[in-house]
């Protein structure tokens, strides 16, 4: 350290500029404060970065993922079990990492949720209806420390900044037609009217609507109709371009910070984005009682000390938790005695796909679509939304239809009758590719005991610092989950009357499988709560440890939900800047007393 | 457009009407050279040659591999950074006997699985027939391939279901990827399934879901 270049200090240095990051920097600077945000990818912008044709990729972008972290540089190692050796996640698969400015709000798919007001007290929701019983012992969820009602002007906020398109549900406790019934009750309608269906939505909500479910439009942050944000940065309709997740947005359509927040934030005087620059450790003082600033490799590789008043830390979830340990702030999880809090509860999604196979007078257009944009969703057996006493499970899965992207290398779905290859996969391509609809599951993984996550003691990144390990298995209550809200799909779907359907799914005593896509929706290792003794931050995501460091990200999940996480933690990013404006900049120091 | 390709093809009718609707004019292109391979050796080019002929055969309606130029693709894959293995993990130390679910944990980048694949893959070929593959009847090598996806030949490097998995996925990718890669030649895979390729604006369709889409695929490079 005694190497690195001192830089001249700052009020507030942000490392990681995806959404949570690039939120705090407008909060910050709003309040004069001298900001510098350190970003270890490259910048990016719409133009030239996203510019069509050459973001029509699938090769590029889509399979080989030059929006993603490079892996070479740092990846993460998984196992099973604590018993297991871990190994690197040496190729894409299961979770794909953003990298470079705007991180993974830019390669997402801009299916923007709120989370239901019994996620975010979900231990004592569940004990409260079906008895503490309920909640097997290893299972180790708990509330947010911050109700829905709290955190509603900002999930509102947050979906006027993205220009989000919907159809209101519940508007202040009236029940809307057309909309989601069991979302909370919002204070507002969506910015932009919903897009209408794409073909696989359409016969999907036709077929949840015969069966009596109340089918939906998907909340997706991008606009239905040209939109102008509180901020005055304009959007476009989306047009269904179908490179959509994965891909940066050509049309400055999909909300990314670049679209949304980012143009208010250049040539503020008191702000300044530094890319390429790769942190390595936060720095605490001698005491260890507040942070000091952080270390950061820069473009060329020099080590330098960017001192600050203000620590933000709001990288992807994996990376907060890694910082973290890096660091030595708070105490390591150990699972076998339970104690420590940086690193539990790590927690994942167990997704499913059903396909329904049309005939070729059936035109399901599966390239038409492009993430969010028109889907059709039902949230029926999502959350706590349905009586789970007799079925053995807590948790559900939110159940969607619509194709984001009909990319013939990554999304090729063919039934299992249909080799991978020879004359019949070519006859099978054909026969399959513009006939088939696909419906989808995305299901909760609650926090265990045994999933947590850690350094490695083997594997080091480019830098010869420690990777992250992850310790992860599926556990019976996901199994039984997954596979009740897939018999609803399936019967949903044999009401949309296909030739023929089949699934994906994992079944009980299928292992978690790093080879294929499943969810980048990773939660925890971080995670918030009502007490230093139950989690790294209060509710104001400030450290319980270190009063100037706040961590934002999903890494606060204490366990995971079925929706996207983007926008429950966009709500508690903005939660957190109005106090830290109101309250800790006033008089800096504990926002919660423990 | 080679229009006379694209009817024997057998590609979607409606791409037709799409030359008038974009205001392409019908158009010669010019006699191609024929593709000298920058990676592979000539008993290597000899080898992925048959082998992606049999992933993707001619036979039957549809283009094959060859007709996409999918052996073109993969050569020139190995010489980008992916194929230098750029954008995978490859530090040690490689653990062995790992739960296949915990994926790829060989040492291996893109360009030496192929070396090594099929080295191997032509000697067991030998072993088993006394040829190399290339020189084996269709049937026996849609065997042959056969057994190295389920990992039924022993090779003694990279196993051969490893070694088939690149290969098949690669093939994939060259058949389906925009041709500026080198393969699907005049976007011959797009027109088979009826992607429209890098459109990318569906505004006209967004109210007509379920209708056939009426327009050809185009190419990044502006190729109908």
């Amino acid at each position: 350290m005694s190497d690195a270049r001192k830089q001249r200090a700052v009020d507030a240095v942000i490392v990681g500029f995806g959404w949570t990051g690039t939120i705090l920097a407008k909060a910050l600077t709003d309040a004069g404060l001298r900001v510098v945000a350190l970003e270890r990818g490259p910048a990016r912008a719409t133009s030239p970065d996203f510019e069509y044709p050459r973001i029509a990729d699938e090769l590029r972008y889509g399979v080989r993922g030059d929006l993603w972290q490079p892996l070479a540089r740092e990846t993460v190692t998984v196992r099973h079990t604590v018993n297991d050796a871990a190994v690197p996640y040496r190729k894409y698969g299961s979770f794909v990492l953003g990298n470079g400015v705007g991180g993974a709000g830019v390669h997402w798919n801009g299916q923007l949720w709120r989370a239901s007001p019994e996620d975010l007290k979900f231990r004592s929701h569940i004990e409260e209806r079906y008895g503490k019983a309920f909640i097997p012992k290893d299972m180790t969820i708990q509330d947010y420390p911050v109700s829905f009602e709290e955190l509603e002007p900002h999930f509102d906020h947050f979906e006027k900044v993205c220009g989000v398109s919907g159809t209101a549900g519940n508007l202040r406790g009236q029940l809307q037609p057309g909309g989601n019934p069991f979302e909370g009750p919002r204070s507002d309608e969506f910015p932009t009217p919903p897009l209408p269906p794409i073909e696989a939505a359409r016969r999907f909500e036709k077929a949840a609507t015969e069966l009596g479910y109340k089918s939906f439009p998907q909340p997706s942050a991008m606009p239905g109709a040209a939109y102008t944000n509180p901020y005055g940065v304009r959007l476009g309709p989306c047009n269904l371009c179908g490179f959509c997740e994965r891909f940066g947005c050509f049309l400055y359509s999909k909300a990314s910070p670049q679209t949304t927040i980012l143009p208010l934030l250049v040539g503020r005087s008191n702000f300044e984005l530094r890319t390429g620059s790769y942190v390595t450790k936060i720095l605490q003082d001698k005491g260890g009682q507040r942070a000091t600033g952080v270390l950061y490799n820069d473009e060329s590789g020099q080590e330098c000390e960017q001192p600050a008043e203000l620590v933000i830390l709001s990288a992807f979830q994996l990376h907060n938790v890694r910082l973290l340990l890096l660091s030595g702030i708070g105490t390591p999880y150990d699972p076998a005695t339970g104690a420590g809090l940086v690193g539990k509860n790590y927690a994942y999604q167990m997704c499913s796909l059903t396909a329904a196979y049309f005939g070729e007078e059936v035109q399901i257009n599966p390239f038409i679509g492009a993430g969010a944009a028109g889907m059709r969703v039902i949230d029926e057996f999502n959350s706590d939304h349905h009586d789970h006493s007799n079925l053995g499970f807590i948790g559900g899965s939110l159940i969607y239809a619509g194709a984001t992207g009909g990319r013939p290398i990554e999304q090729m779905m063919l039934p299992p009758d249909v080799p991978h290859w020879g004359a019949a996969w070519k006859a099978g391509i054909r026969k399959h590719y513009r006939h088939s609809a696909p419906v989808s599951t995305q299901g909760a993984v609650m926090s265990y005991r045994d999933a947590y996550l850690s350094l490695d003691p083997t594997y080091t990144d480019a830098y010869g610092l420690p990777l992250l390990r992850m310790t992860f298995d599926w556990h019976e209550n996901e199994y039984r989950m997954a596979a009740y809200s897939v018999a609803k799909v399936q019967e949903i779907v044999r009401q949309m009357k296909p030739e023929k359907q089949a699934t994906l799914l994992a079944r009980p005593g299928d292992h978690y499988d790093t080879r294929f896509y499943q969810s980048t929706h990773m939660t925890g290792g971080a995670i918030i709560g009502s007490h230093p003794r139950n989690s790294v931050i209060n509710r104001y995501s400030q450290s319980w440890d270190l009063p100037n460091l706040f961590i934002y990200g999903a890494s606060a999940f204490p366990q995971n939900i079925g929706y996207n996480p983007t926008g429950l933690l966009a709500g508690l990013a903005y939660f957190s800047a109005q106090e830290l404006k109101s309250s800790y900049l006033k008089s800096p120091g504990p926002l919660v007393s423990a | 457009m080679d229009r006379r390709r694209f009817i024997l093809a057998g590609g979607p009718a409606f791409a037709l009407t799409s030359l008038a609707a974009s205001g392409c004019h019908q158009r010669t292109l010019p006699k191609e050279a024929s593709y000298s391979p920058s990676f592979f050796r000539p008993v290597e080019w000899a080898f992925i040659n048959a082998a992606v002929a049999r992933l993707i055969p001619a036979e039957g309606a549809g283009p094959g591999a060859l007709e996409a130029r999918v052996p073109e693709f993969i050569d020139r894959q190995m010489e980008l950074p992916y194929g230098h293995g750029a954008y995978f993990y490859l530090k040690g130390p490689f653990l062995t006997n790992i739960a296949p679910t915990l994926g790829y944990q060989l040492r291996y980048t893109p360009r030496e699985i192929y070396r090594l694949g099929i080295e191997d893959a032509n000697t067991t070929a030998r072993q088993l027939y006394g040829r190399d593959f290339p020189s084996l009847a269709a049937s026996d090598q849609d065997q042959f391939l056969g057994a190295m996806e389920k990992g039924g030949l022993s090779f003694s490097r990279v196993p051969s279901a490893v070694f088939f998995a690149q290969l098949l996925a690669n093939t994939k990718e060259g058949y389906f990827a925009d041709p500026l890669y080198g393969g699907n030649r005049n976007m011959v895979a797009w027109r088979w399934i009826g992607f429209p390729g890098a459109r990318a604006d569906f505004t006209d369709w967004i109210d007509r879901p379920g209708r056939p889409y009426p327009y050809g695929p185009v190419s990044i490079g502006g190729r109908s």
